[in-house]
């Protein structure tokens, strides 16, 4: 809107974009200091020196390491993620249809998970140290305690086995109608609903408490503001910079740490697909949805950073 | 209820209030303190009744139960508050709601917070009026304008559409008015509405809430520290003490014929005669020419400026927020390195760089700040922090280092019982002479005093001064004195310099700074400061030479 946000804006991305390089070094690096050979992990047993020289001289593994990390980055940036290991295939044409698959469930657990932690904050705080107040912290706070892959086998044990109102292995393909993909992730969506529920929830209720004790609170309640408006509309508004922050925070971790709750319900997303290659030292495809991964956490968090400078009404107006 | 309906024109009938709080002191078990016993107090319509008191005497919270509001813990325990002729106690929550921003609005200390950042003015003003349903928005908004106007607020057409940061202090004071004013209730309190403005500002919304007032017939209860100012706008005062009733009385009656001691002690003008000392030969610290500025040079807070200070004397520094003064104070310890000009120290010039300066020399100039419950470490006990700089300028130990202590104790009129204490255990004024304490055990030339009384209640603040000066007389420190309030400055300076916007406009011995022919600043700053004179208000607007920095 004006230059203030502009720049600080501007300054979030560029910084984002030099966050992203050092991860990809990183990424390159970790996987470089890996015991293995890519040569020998795709001769296996048939190995024979001449051939593995042969092959580490086709693939260019015997260039140094900063050469081959630019061509990979040359790669990823024109959306080359190279070939896998263990398959053969296309990286990028494998991993679209799972990534897809994962923003799916992600976006559908979070429509559910966002809205509800805001609100069920909200009606902790009107009833702060009262039981409702107790009631919502307790049950947040014992679904976030339990560990993912046991929710989701409690939500199959009575979902599926006992009632069969869901199924229990999400297989999704494409072409499939949208509602029965609905169906499909159900589960899984609610299990991931309750991991990241009481974090954002608490947050909430946390940041709108510590607004509660500001003058213009006061100010609200002596206008004769019913409790409940005094928080939508004045607390809630000063306390969204640190809600967005932890909503991005979960947002990031329903894309990017979904990897047990997908090989539980055997969904066919990133998740699973990095398990399978980890499993196989496919070190390409580790590589590449590594870095998709520190992207979507990175980008997210700019998203939180630049909502928080957007809201601050002082950065918005200037003098 | 029959009685309740006693006078006509009786607006509020407060009759033996009474009101609780429950405190939790650490290590004890909780227990009920009575804050206001049984008081009572009546307001007819259109009348404004000034509550007055110092710190911890009720009046906010008497003023806050004439709309069924208590602060924190606090319960109205006993008596009745009878508005418009029914008890508004008996009308629960909803009852309370529904006279809030209707026939009862608030006017808080500080609009700047009392204000919601994330909302824009206009919204806020209009709020109440449309939430109670008596105006349509666009009528609300038609008044909200009219308001603006006779709070004479610059653009009035246009300024609902800021938010409250694009502002200035004293136009957010009005605006707070206006919004009281908006929804025509039938009483407003005003909880030191102008303490938190500097006397130029101050002076300019009193006159606007003394002229809003008059011309729109609503009831006040105008509650403040100051007599000087509630003689201003009130036709009745009264005065308050711990929780009870002092003295209550028409206006002239108070401030000239106090009946109570307590009235009188408060009226009575506490200047400490001070005589003025001349300037020695030689000044031991000297500013010359110093220009500073904060955001890498872009905020030019201080122009050339220049002043000596002498050894054993005080130099004082007045003016508004925002004129320089607490940064002349960064820029003398080295916190914020002049861009140019120097400090000479004993002849030699001073590192511009606190980091670069010896500990020698950070020994000879102390600091003691405005808010001394923060300048201290909480978990630090008094003789903890007093013997802080003895440990650390001087190497003192043990035996020796709380003797020390205990002298300095001794020297500040506080007895050996409080080494142990902690500060939360003080009060405002106990704490404020630790903090003098601490700087005088570095043994320092100069003390840096940054407001150091503007926190306190005016009896408090008085005694702190006396002990200042008593103190100068026995250690031979000179002290650098910032303060925005005249009667300080006139019962301890030496010289003064007077700052606006950066600049020194005024500088000398005190007798010839406070003397006229005035710079039209000075004159501003001086006619400003309040006087227990009924209908001083108007006269000092009428002779006003310009108009004040924050508006």
């Amino acid at each position: 809107m004006s230059s203030p946000i502009l720049k600080l804006v501007a300054q979030r991305i560029a910084l984002g974009i030099l966050l992203l390089l050092a991860v990809s070094v990183l990424i390159f690096a970790g996987t470089q200091i890996l015991p293995g050979d890519v040569a020998q992990a795709i001769l296996g047993q048939s190995a024979t020196p001449e051939s593995l020289a042969n092959l580490r001289e086709q693939l260019g593994l015997n260039d140094p390491a900063y050469v081959r990390y630019f061509r990979w980055l040359g790669g990823v940036v024109t959306g080359d993620l190279g070939t896998a290991m263990s398959s053969g295939q296309d990286i990028a044409t494998s991993i679209k249809g799972r990534l897809w698959n994962t923003l799916f469930l992600a976006f559908w657990a979070a429509i559910v998970a966002v809205p509800l932690a805001i609100i069920l904050g909200l009606i902790a705080v009107r009833y702060r140290n009262g039981w409702v107040d107790k009631l919502i912290s307790g049950l947040a706070l014992a679904s976030t305690s339990f560990p993912e892959f046991f929710i989701g086998y409690v939500l199959v044990y009575f979902f599926a086995v006992k009632w069969q109102i869901f199924p229990g292995i999400s297989t999704v393909y494409d072409g499939m109608p949208f509602g029965e993909r609905m169906q499909a992730i159900a589960l899984p969506a609610t299990a991931l609903t309750l991991v990241v529920l009481a974090h954002m929830m608490r947050m909430t209720r946390a940041a709108i408490l510590n607004v509660m004790q500001s003058a213009y609170v006061e100010t609200a309640e002596l206008k004769g503001l019913s409790a409940f408006n005094v928080i939508r509309k004045h607390a809630f508004p000063n306390a969204i910079a640190p809600i967005i922050n932890v909503v991005m925070l979960n947002l990031a971790y329903l894309i990017v740490g979904v990897v047990v709750v997908e090989v539980i319900f055997v969904y066919p997303g990133m998740g699973q697909y990095l398990v399978d290659h980890v499993t196989k030292r496919d070190v390409p495809v580790v590589q590449a949805v590594g870095l998709i991964f520190a992207a979507v956490y990175i980008g997210l968090n700019i998203i939180a950073d630049i909502a928080a400078i957007v809201a601050n009404p002082r950065l918005r107006h200037p003098k | 209820m029959a009685d309740s309906k006693a006078k006509p024109g009786l607006l509020l009938d407060i009759r033996n209030l009474r009101i609780e709080a429950t405190v939790y002191p650490p290590g004890e078990p909780p227990k009920t303190i009575t804050l206001v016993h049984d008081v009572s107090l009546t307001l007819e319509k259109g009348k404004v009744l000034g509550l007055i008191g110092e710190s911890g005497a009720g009046k906010s919270t008497i003023g806050l139960s004439s709309m069924g509001y208590g602060r924190g813990g606090v319960r109205i325990t006993g008596g009745e508050v009878i508005l418009n002729g029914r008890d508004i106690l008996k009308g629960g929550k909803d009852g309370f709601r529904k006279l809030r921003g209707r026939e009862v609005c608030y006017v808080a200390q500080s609009a700047a917070a009392a204000f919601n950042p994330a909302h824009k003015l206009m919204d806020q003003v209009v709020e109440a009026t449309l939430l109670h349903g008596t105006a349509t928005r666009a009528e609300a908004e038609k008044r909200a304008v009219a308001l603006f106007k006779k709070l004479s607020l610059p653009n009035p057409e246009t300024i609902g559409e800021r938010f409250p940061h694009q502002v200035s202090g004293g136009q957010l004071q009005r605006v707070m008015t206006a919004m009281a004013l908006c929804s025509e209730p039938d009483l407003i309190v005003f909880d030191e509405p102008t303490t938190a403005l500097d006397v130029t500002t101050q002076i300019d919304v009193l006159a606007a809430i003394k002229d809003a007032i008059r011309d729109t017939h609503v009831a006040a209860l105008y509650i403040t520290h100051d007599l000087a100012v509630v003689a201003q706008v009130s036709d009745e005062i009264m005065v308050l003490r711990h929780g009870r009733l002092v003295e209550w009385g028409g206006t002239r009656q108070i401030i000239k014929e106090p009946r109570q001691e307590y009235t009188n002690a408060l009226v009575s003008v506490h200047e400490i005669e001070h005589a003025e000392q001349k300037p020695g030969t030689t000044p031991f610290l000297s500013v010359k020419n110093v220009t500073a500025a904060y955001g890498g040079g872009h905020v030019k807070v201080l122009k050339n400026v220049s002043v000596d200070i002498y050894p054993g004397q005080t130099l004082a520094v007045v003016g508004e927020s925002g004129s320089g003064k607490s940064t002349l104070a960064r820029a003398i310890t080295g916190l914020l390195p002049p861009e140019q000009g120097t400090v000479t120290f004993d002849g030699r010039p001073l590192a511009n760089r606190l980091a670069d300066r010896p500990k020698e020399d950070l020994r000879q100039l102390q600091m003691i700040y405005q808010m001394a419950d923060v300048a201290m470490n909480p978990r630090q006990t008094v003789g903890t922090i007093i013997g802080r700089p003895l440990e650390f300028y001087f190497g003192m130990r043990g035996k020796q280092r709380d003797a020390r202590v205990a002298e300095l104790l001794d020297k500040i009129e506080m007895g050996k019982g409080f080494i142990d204490r902690y500060p939360a255990e003080l009060s405002g004024g106990q704490k404020q002479r630790v903090c003098i304490a601490r700087s005088l055990a570095a043994k320092p030339k100069l003390i840096i005093c940054d407001e150091v009384t503007s926190a306190l209640d005016p009896l408090v603040a008085h005694g702190i001064l006396e002990l200042l000066l008593e103190l100068q007389k026995e250690e031979n420190v000179a002290y650098l004195f910032i303060t925005h309030d005249l009667a300080t400055v006139k019962s301890i300076a030496d010289s003064i310099a007077v700052m606006y916007r950066g600049e020194v406009v005024r500088y000398g011995p005190k007798s010839k700074v406070l003397t006229p022919p005035f710079d039209a600043y000075t004159d501003l700053l001086l006619s400003s400061v309040p006087e227990m004179e009924i209908g001083w208000l108007e006269k000092a607007i009428k002779g006003r030479r310009m108009a004040s920095a924050g508006n």
